[in-house]
């Protein structure tokens, strides 16, 4: 369904070029959830912002189904670690932003269709600044689902949370993936987070000059025990910090 | 006197259904300790009069102040200098606020008409207000267009200054926002600029409509016949200290009650905004 191919990236830097990816390559199927793991700088949110069209990559592309990725779609909708509501319109009107063409009806219907989805059917009238934290990730999850993407990129989205309202807002994103079927990519640093909410895992190491940099892919094999995730923390973590010979998929 | 309104709201509290007592109360009690220190001032005012510590012919008795607008009003006089020089204030006021925000947003939103309008703007803010005196004369006659022109320029600069700095200032993030969710050129202006940066354009106006007051008293300075400006002179060059006094009064009044109509009008688009005040709002309706 989402094809990355040959993916490299490199920022300018005081007139250097710094590598962020490397001929990432990696296919993603329909409905399942893919975690995007590493150290800091690896390129995580940069791979994700390229899938989304925020970023465009230096060389290589990403494919949804057989159309290339070059701009933001409403095919593909992305929740931020910060909500990033807009605090000078109220809930409804934060989620409206995502389906302006639509009309008003359809709008309203939708909006408080998706509202009851996240469980938030009566904060429409309310201001970002009346929300908790967890709520306001639930408004911005309303704002990315409303426009019903095929995919669903979450960069980080649970990493401001406290680990309650965090494990709630997990449960919450697995059901609507089941009753909504979606793809989703998620970033995260929380490597439980990733075993415990994800199909695949995909560890990206740190480019570095004139070596082939070994991302690793981790299948989770369902259904998961909390004995297996154990084990699995332990491969991501040897994938991480490269201090094994790891028993993963390699792809370069 | 604040915490004795409060503690009259929270004793009402109880014998009054809270919508009636709180707001009220709370209201009232932010007017009366405005009207305070304007009290203090006309008590000292009185009685530095009184016992003749100033000498009465530079700094007449209130009462005589009073007088001295009664009289004024009784033919209407006095209404109709009020109403001049409102309207040049006004006038002054809407034209200079229009083209300042259109400069303001068009510079604000494009880096290329940005460089190309905003040295010009200002290296025009550093000219001093009555250095265009003489040219407004020669362009614009010593009648009322010069006047407005004026005080159009005094309005412009900081409801410019503020829109195109609010603009360029606004989160980077919404505006990713903006483009993940496929918002065009308008909508992203509609929904995220402009609602974003409505605090700083009302600072502007109000900052824009106090220099408009100050720059009416220069324009009516340059040869009216009317207006409060033309009364300070009148009472300048007739030895009538009350006169100039109960004009300075006027202008301080009537400057405040714009404000506050330009305050009050724009409240409902700033309800977003968290101050301090919003949460003691919120907190006293709570």
């Amino acid at each position: 369904m989402l094809k990355i191919h040959n993916v490299s990236k490199a920022f300018k830097n005081n007139d250097k070029s710094v590598n962020v990816l490397e001929n990432i390559n990696l296919f993603v199927e329909k409905q399942e959830i893919l975690s995007l793991v590493g150290q800091s700088g690896c390129g995580k949110s940069t791979l994700l912002r390229i899938i989304s069209g925020l970023e465009k990559a230096s060389s290589g592309h990403v494919k949804l189904y057989d159309e290339i990725i070059t701009k933001p779609s409403s095919s593909i909708a992305m929740v931020f670690q910060d909500p990033r509501l807009m605090p000078w319109l109220n809930v409804f009107d934060n989620i409206k932003l995502s389906i302006l063409n639509d009309s008003k009806e359809t709008q309203k219907f939708k909006i408080n269709n998706t509202l009851k989805k996240v469980g938030l059917e009566n904060a429409g009238d309310l201001w970002p600044r009346q929300l908790s934290g967890g709520m306001a990730q639930r408004v911005a999850i309303a704002r990315a689902l409303v426009q019903e993407p095929k995919v669903l990129l979450l960069d980080e989205p649970f990493s401001a949370l406290d680990s309650f309202t965090k494990t709630n807002l997990h449960e919450h994103v697995k059901d609507l993936w089941s009753s909504l079927k979606i793809t989703i990519v998620m970033v995260t640093h929380d490597i439980n987070e990733a075993t415990g909410m994800s199909d695949r895992i995909l560890v990206l190491q740190k480019p570095v000059k004139n070596k082939v940099s070994r991302n690793e892919i981790i299948k989770i094999n369902q259904p998961r025990s909390s004995y297996k995730n154990d084990e699995y923390n332990e491969l991501i973590k040897n994938c991480i910090f490269n201090t094994n010979n790891v028993q993963a998929a390699a792809f370069t | 006197m604040y915490l004795i309104l409060k503690n009259i709201n929270l004793k009402l509290q109880d014998k009054f259904p809270k919508y009636l007592s709180c707001n009220l109360i709370y209201q009232l009690s932010h007017n009366i300790i405005g009207i305070v220190l304007p009290i203090i001032i006309i008590i000292i005012w009185y009685l530095l009069t009184i016992t003749e510590t100033v000498r009465n012919n530079l700094l007449p008795p209130p009462q005589e102040v009073i007088d001295e607008l009664l009289n004024l009003s009784s033919d209407g006089t006095l209404f109709s200098h009020i109403l001049i020089t409102l309207s040049r204030v006004f006038y002054g006021f809407v034209f200079g606020a229009v083209v300042a925000t259109i400069l303001g947003v068009i510079t604000g939103v494009s880096p290329t008409l940005r460089s190309f309008f905003d040295p010009t703007i200002q290296a025009l803010k550093a000219v001093p207000s009555l250095a265009w005196v003489p040219l407004f004369i020669l362009w614009f006659g010593i009648f009322e267009d010069s006047k407005i022109a004026l005080i159009s320029v005094g309005v412009f600069f900081p409801i410019y200054l503020n829109l195109m700095m609010g603009i360029r200032q606004i989160d980077k993030k919404m505006i990713e926002v903006a483009h993940i969710n496929n918002l065009n050129y308008f909508q992203t202006v509609r929904w995220v600029l402009l609602p974003g940066i409505i605090p700083e354009w009302v600072t502007g106006l109000r900052s824009g409509l106090a220099l408009g007051w100050m720059f009416v008293i220069a324009a009516e300075l340059m040869g009216a016949s009317e207006g409060l400006g033309y009364l300070m002179i009148d009472g300048q060059m007739t030895g009538r200290p009350a006169l100039i006094i109960g004009a300075l009064i006027l202008f301080a009044i009537i400057g405040k009650i714009t404000d506050e109509i330009l305050y009050i009008s724009a409240k409902p688009f700033l309800k977003w905004k968290v101050s301090l005040n919003t949460m003691q709002e919120e907190e006293n309706n709570a």
